[in-house]
């Protein structure tokens, strides 16, 4: 099917109600992908749903990313966001810092975004503001750290058995 | 002297003798009730035993027992995942003595190659295992040349095995209380 949209009215609709909160725009595979003060996350998503001419309204995946060399912007939290009825897909970026990496909860635009929202705390430790019932999802609820994040190894820490000699370790 | 199943008898005529216990352990072992704890490609492997072309029934092992209190046998077959460990952990405590555990596959056995921060590194870190079937996953040959080993066991080892200190000690190093009156 073809899109209603393209990239370029759609950048331009965001930059006209937005402004100064879109930071960039790019398009790799030409999938229009705009990074957003993390501030305004919450009504952009809330918007680009209710504006009739957009009416980008389903929620592919929510997730982390962690990138620890930039300072003061470790954590990304990646919405990919698809209109049903216009065939159009966005990808919106924000970047947090670790020390305090909060972020409003789309839950009450999208309620799909509920175990999304856990999982990317659980691995990453993202604190979703307003979540329902911000608990793990997949690990144990006894771990006592986000194992998404760079600085943890991917092995088992209890092991002693495994070194590097055989394990590369 | 003669031998039926693997115990000593002594044949006269119109009578039989043999020691009790011999004869109790011999029954045990070929009617070992099973329970199975399978979850990944392994627990393809152990339905595959189960199944007509291997047959375990031929060991006096049909019968199933999917519930812990009714088994003798917990065969974990598979990955044990952190969180499912408190889970195995619970049915090994609900089987009653006496009881044997068989870790099927490396997984089981030592967390295999998932060497990753939600695997389990062998079962034998939360409960204690009689025999280890090694492989990823073992064929079903050797899974049953395990309960062959389990079999050994149950025939050899004292019936009072679980009254000894070192199994209480075993399973106080477990932090599992015995069951065992
Ligand atoms: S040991 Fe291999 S075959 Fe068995 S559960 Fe693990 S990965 Fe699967």
């Amino acid at each position: 099917m073809q899109s209603n949209l393209n990239n370029e009215m759609v950048l331009e609709l965001l930059q006209k109600r937005f402004g100064d909160v879109i930071i960039s725009a790019t398009t790799p595979y030409d999938l229009l992908t705009i990074e957003v003060v993390s501030m305004s996350c919450y009504d952009i998503i809330a918007w680009i749903k209710d504006e009739p001419t957009l009416a980008i309204a389903y929620l592919t995946n929510l997730g982390g990313v962690h990138y620890p060399q930039n300072e003061g912007r470790e954590l990304a939290v990646v919405y990919h966001l698809h209109s049903l009825t216009n065939n159009f897909r966005i990808r919106i970026k924000t970047f947090l810092s670790i020390e305090n990496p909060t972020i409003a909860s789309i839950v009450a635009i999208h309620a799909s975004a509920n175990w999304m929202e856990r999982e990317t705390f659980d691995f990453y430790g993202i604190q979703f503001k307003g979540h329902p019932n911000l608990v793990r999802i997949l690990n144990e609820d006894s771990m006592d750290y986000f194992p998404m994040r760079k600085e943890f190894h991917l092995e088992d820490e209890t092991r002693e058995d495994k070194d590097d000699r055989f394990f590369g370790r | 002297m003669g031998k039926i199943n693997d115990v000593d008898v002594i044949n006269g005529e119109g009578f039989q003798l043999s020691t009790l216990d011999k004869v109790i352990a011999s029954a045990r072992a070929n009617s070992v009730w099973p329970l199975p704890f399978a979850t990944s490609c392994c627990g393809i492997e152990y339905m595959a035993s189960m199944g007509s072309n291997y047959d375990l029934a031929r060991f006096g092992m049909e019968r199933m027992s999917f519930s812990p209190r009714q088994a003798d046998l917990l065969i974990v077959a598979g990955t044990i995942s952190k969180k499912l460990g408190p889970v195995l952990k619970q049915v090994y405590e609900q089987m009653s003595e006496p009881k044997w555990v068989l870790s099927v596959g490396a997984c089981a056995c030592s967390g295999g190659i998932f060497d990753t921060y939600s695997v389990l590194q062998g079962i034998d870190r939360i409960i204690p295992v009689d025999v280890y079937v090694p492989g990823c996953p073992p064929r079903p040959e050797q899974i049953i040349d395990g309960i062959m080993n389990i079999h050994k066991l149950v025939k050899t080892e004292s019936l009072r095995r679980r009254y000894s200190d070192e199994y209480k000690h075993l399973l106080e190093s477990y932090n599992i209380e015995s069951n065992a009156e």
